[in-house]
């Protein structure tokens, strides 16, 4: 089967999902829920594009296909944020109520602490990308412990409002912010268009890659920024879920069969929607919201990331 | 011309390269060599970019290396390393047609597929140019690479040790390869070597190297006799005429 037949399969999969999820059991109600199915399924297609996008993009520069980005700490830093805004100002603080200055705040937050990240790490020169994920690891865990620390102590009540940011939820997406995110993400998209073939060489190791002309330093630094932006964006809109790009990124690969990133990058971000608006569709109307997408998500995701170890070990 | 100048790289207060001076002639192959550690390959990546000098210059044709786009530079230099990783399974052609990429930036056209079909056509891989690289024996690997390289179409090519781990049959195969294309097409090549004879069998010129800095620098026959060789290998290795070569005896020295 050749890739464009594959990708328009997929893609009839995820429009036929979409339009069930906006359209089945809506008796009638067009004015009411329709606008509000349309926001969340915006939303679930954004973090779904956001997120196979930054991790097929991150798994190429690291050169390993069981990294997610999220290793560079920026959700551990989101939810430390949420708890410590939630500790020191209350639950009802304008930074948490108001889901504007929170999705502001934390997208910054973010994005800043990855670029003062990058700026220490790139000035030592040499080839800083495994000292970086080393740094991601040690800062993430650390913020982590802060966050549980914290949680240990606060109020009950408040407590059930850090857990609320602890999962990954589109039930309650801003309609705004989702304009927001959806003008970032494209603008993403503008800035790493030209770059998508030279990630093709770049699978082909760093020597190569110079070798065949890339500029290497400025293609990673451009590619870790957008990935980090794009974390930040789809952490700040919906919550913590980049585990869930793990699986996306690599079913990809299996099924596209290709090094060409435009191919894989869509593969990827088609199967995010299919899995996000189809499992988010079963969750409502299957399951009646007696479970959350991200626990299914991270469910599967956990197993198929235990079949990848099992598989990588045994072809090494 | 390939003018190194004052060329030097260290590890921590450590040099490597020590303010090394080379002149890399056209039209010719020179070979690196020198024992372990001489620095050899870090010279070698010094001079193809891949890793920065901390002090001296590069001059390919007297342009600096480092004002030189990238992409400029690759359409005049390449470099194929000992170990080459790679993250994505492809097939032969896939791989030669990387050797485009300076030019076509991922779109060939029909100059380009005609140049990767010659590039295979030249190292024998016509016949298996749909394999799969991670099929392959390390002979028929090391064989696509270099196809990559021949696609890639430069004056220069550097080679860091390509006969290691090669049986007999496929070193001489790809030494008689890099001979040809310096006779037939005019190419000049760089290469880092182990094997003395092969140093001796089939390179122009000799630049050796012993704890990062260079030796000696010359023809051949200056390099090849037990003199020279025992300045830089602290080895006594008599040197054998045979079938008009000089072969280097240095089993039981």
């Amino acid at each position: 089967m050749r890739n464009s037949t594959k990708m328009i399969i997929l893609t009839v999969f995820a429009v036929i999902f979409c339009a069930l999820y906006l359209f089945y059991g809506l008796n009638g109600s067009f004015d009411y829920a329709l606008p509000r199915r349309g926001i969340k399924v915006i939303a679930m297609v954004l973090t779904g594009v956001a997120i196979a996008y930054s991790t097929v993009v991150f798994q190429t520069i690291t050169h390993n296909r069981i990294l997610t980005p999220s290793i560079m700490g920026l959700d551990s830093l989101y939810l430390l944020l949420q708890t410590v805004l939630i500790f020191f100002l209350g639950s009802s603080h304008i930074t948490i109520v108001n889901r504007h200055v929170n999705f502001i705040l934390s997208v910054s937050a973010m994005i800043l602490f990855a670029l003062i990240l990058y700026r220490f790490l790139f000035k030592r020169g040499g080839q800083p990308i495994y000292f970086l994920l080393l740094v991601g690891i040690i800062v993430g865990t650390f913020f982590g412990s802060i966050s549980t620390f914290l949680q240990v102590l606060i109020d009950p009540n408040e407590f059930l409002r850090v857990q609320d940011k602890m999962f990954a939820s589109f039930n309650n997406v801003s309609g705004e912010l989702v304009w927001w995110a959806l003008g970032i993400v494209v603008l993403t998209f503008i800035v790493g268009w030209k770059s998508f073939n030279d990630l093709d060489v770049l699978s082909l190791g760093r020597d190569t890659a110079i070798n065949l002309g890339v500029s290497y330093d400025r293609v990673v630094k451009t590619m870790l920024v957008i990935s980090a932006v794009l974390i930040s964006v789809s952490t700040a809109l919906v919550g913590p879920i980049t585990f869930f790009g793990l699986i996306v990124a690599n079913l990809s690969y299996q099924f596209f069969k290709t090094y060409k990133h435009k191919v894989l990058i869509a593969g990827a971000s088609v199967m995010s929607v299919i899995a996000l608006v189809g499992g988010q569709w079963i969750v409502e109307r299957v399951f009646t919201f007696s479970t959350t997408l991200s626990v299914i998500i991270n469910f599967v995701g956990g197993v198929y990331f235990i079949y990848l170890l099992l598989k990588e070990s045994r072809s090494s | 011309m390939i003018q190194v100048r004052e060329l030097s790289k260290f590890y921590g207060k450590k040099a490597v390269v020590e303010k090394v001076n080379v002149n890399i002639h056209r039209g010719k192959i020179t070979s690196f060599i020198g024992p372990n550690g001489a620095g050899k390959s870090t010279l070698l990546s010094m001079v193809s970019r891949l890793l920065d000098a901390d002090t001296g210059e590069v001059l390919v044709d007297n342009d600096h290396v480092h004002k030189m786009k990238s992409n400029e530079f690759s359409k005049r230099v390449s470099i194929l390393k000992q170990s080459n990783f790679m993250n994505v399974r492809l097939t032969i052609r896939e791989l030669v047609s990387f050797g485009r990429f300076p030019y076509s930036r991922g779109k060939l056209n029909a100059e380009d597929i005609r140049i990767v079909e010659q590039a295979m056509d030249y190292m024998g891989l016509m016949d298996m140019q749909y394999e799969y690289m991670d099929e392959l024996s390390g002979g028929q690997r090391q064989r696509a690479f270099i196809a990559m390289v021949i696609a890639q179409d430069t004056d220069y090519i550097l080679l860091d040790e390509p006969l290691n781990n090669l049986d007999m049959k496929h070193s001489v195969q790809i030494m008689k390869i890099l001979r040809r294309l310096v006779d037939d097409l005019g190419k000049t090549v760089v290469i880092v070597l182990h094997d003395i004879n092969f140093a001796s069998v089939y390179s122009d010129r000799i630049v050796a190297l012993k704890n990062g800095r260079v030796v000696k620098d010359g023809q051949t026959e200056e390099i090849i006799n037990s003199d020279a060789l025992k300045q830089i290998y602290d080895m006594d290795i008599p040197i054998k005429r045979m079938n008009n070569c000089n072969i280097c005896v240095y089993f039981n020295s």
